[in-house]
């Protein structure tokens, strides 16, 4: 291989670069990225990027140094527009066309939009420039609401209202993170945002918004009532990136869908929160926007491309920060499981362990990171002899 | 070989621990990295190298 290209410029193409050198990959690789920024990591935008003002400096990933021993030729500000699976050829939106051996996309997810036209003062957070104009504006609006109660919603919540704001999260759901984590951890910690002093308004759906001039002055629910707000943040989950990829000839769905080595075709493999791949020790398809994934998956990804031909197996990990707690997680949370709490819920420090057909396939930790840490091993143990193969599509 | 931590940059997922449990240790509710010898031996480094490899906000380093 004489040329590999990562597209996407963000925590999985950055890991990308640095797997092919540690793997012994000496060629040409370039990077083509969408922001003009260099690497940074992402987790801290929703929380101490806002709450404590933190510099670029202390998210950025790497720094100039490690970048320039990399050797990767970094593209930015550029977009990707066009893939010639055939033809080897990638196209970028200023009509350049680079001819690869190797890809990797890791292209990442947009924002999901409120559908119609929004007024100022309403905002979406995924990149480092959403976040430096969310904390200005935060500065000039006391009252703000949060549409959506899933990670992101729920640790902005959290970050607005450390800075004293006044906070009212709205969602259509019966308790936060929902889609995350069984009830019992969505109703603790909707009780911990409660006195927290954040207003949570569940089971509510959202009509519009209302403004003047222009500008936000509230959020109006189905039910006609509406809360008046100078600042909204709409977080109602995500989109892959692959608008550009529907024509290509990969197979797309819910991401770039992937085999169980992260292979979308010869040659082309996917990693990060864009990626959909069959996890063979859970026999399930899964596509995960969490950072440790962007780490993990890039590296595997390069491997594979690199000729290891060996599964993407990992035992998925997120964390997220609100208010004084630390919630983490290993593995996955089938909404058919159940859940097993060791320690005491009220306690303010507990393991749950999730078990679904059969065997324990999840693990969260509330304020307790090194106990939940030993937790993992008896998920590795309990996923390492299975092999669950994808069943074959066939034509209907 | 010295090990440096940066704990400001840490977000406690304890990857360092998995993979050189002799070098790191993690506090105990919040997860956040400890180091529990700075001049790890010769023989541990590949599983030191490994531990940066792995840690997803790169707050681990070494010098010399």
């Amino acid at each position: 291989m004489r040329t590999v290209i990562v597209v996407g410029g963000s925590a999985a193409g950055l890991a990308a670069v640095q797997s092919l050198r540690a793997e012994g990959y000496r060629e040409r690789i370039i990077v083509v990225g969408a922001e003009i920024h260099l690497p940074y990591d992402r987790p801290p935008l929703s929380k101490g990027f806002i709450a404590d003002n933190l510099p670029f400096e202390h998210i950025r990933l790497g720094d100039q140094a490690l970048l320039d021993d990399l050797g990767a030729e970094w593209l930015v500000p550029a977009r990707a527009c066009e893939l010639d699976l055939n033809g080897r050829i990638l196209r970028l939106e200023a009509d350049d066309r680079l001819g690869f051996d190797g890809l990797i996309l890791t292209t990442g997810v947009s924002p999901r939009a409120f559908p119609g036209k929004v007024p100022g003062g309403v905002y979406t957070l995924r990149g480092l420039d959403d976040a430096a104009a969310l904390r200005t504006a935060l500065g000039t609006a006391p009252r703000v609401a949060v549409l959506g109660t899933g990670v992101l919603g729920m640790e902005f919540a959290a970050t607005a209202r450390k800075l004293g704001l006044d906070v009212t999260v709205i969602g259509n759901s019966l308790h936060p993170l929902a889609r995350q984590f069984p009830s019992e951890i969505g109703e603790l910690l909707a009780a911990r945002h409660r006195e927290a002093g954040v207003t949570l308004r569940l089971n509510e759906q959202i009509a519009g918004f209302e403004e003047t001039g222009g500008r936000l002055n509230g959020v109006r629910l189905a039910n006609g009532e509406i809360i008046p707000v100078e600042l909204a943040l709409v977080a109602i989950g995500s989109k892959p990136n692959v608008d550009w990829l529907w024509t290509s000839g990969l197979l797309i769905g819910d991401g770039i869908l992937c085999d169980a080595r992260c292979c979308a075709a010869t040659g082309i493999y996917a990693a990060g929160d864009v990626a959909s791949w069959w996890h063979s020790g859970y026999g399930a398809r899964l596509r995960i926007e969490h950072r440790m994934n962007a780490t993990e998956q890039a590296a595997a990804a390069v491997k594979n491309l690199l000729g290891a031909a060996e599964d993407f197996r990992p035992i998925p990990f997120m964390w997220s920060d609100q208010h004084d707690v630390k919630l983490q997680s290993y593995g996955i949370f089938p909404a058919d499981g159940a859940l097993e709490i060791e320690g005491n819920m009220a306690s303010g420090r507990f393991v749950a362990l999730c078990h679904h057909q059969g065997r324990v396939v999840g693990a969260l930790g509330w304020n307790a990171a090194k106990a939940l840490r030993q937790s993992r091993m008896r998920l590795a143990d309990a996923m390492k002899d299975i092999r669950i193969d994808e069943p074959a599509l066939t034509a209907a | 070989m010295r090990v440096v931590i940066e704990q400001a940059r840490c977000c406690g997922a304890g990857q360092c621990v998995l993979a050189a449990p002799d070098v790191f240790d993690q506090r105990e509710d919040d997860g956040i990295v400890i180091l529990l010898q700075e001049n790890p031996p010769e023989e541990l480094r590949a599983a030191v190298m490994q531990a940066i490899k792995v840690c997803p906000t790169l707050a681990i380093r070494l010098e010399g």
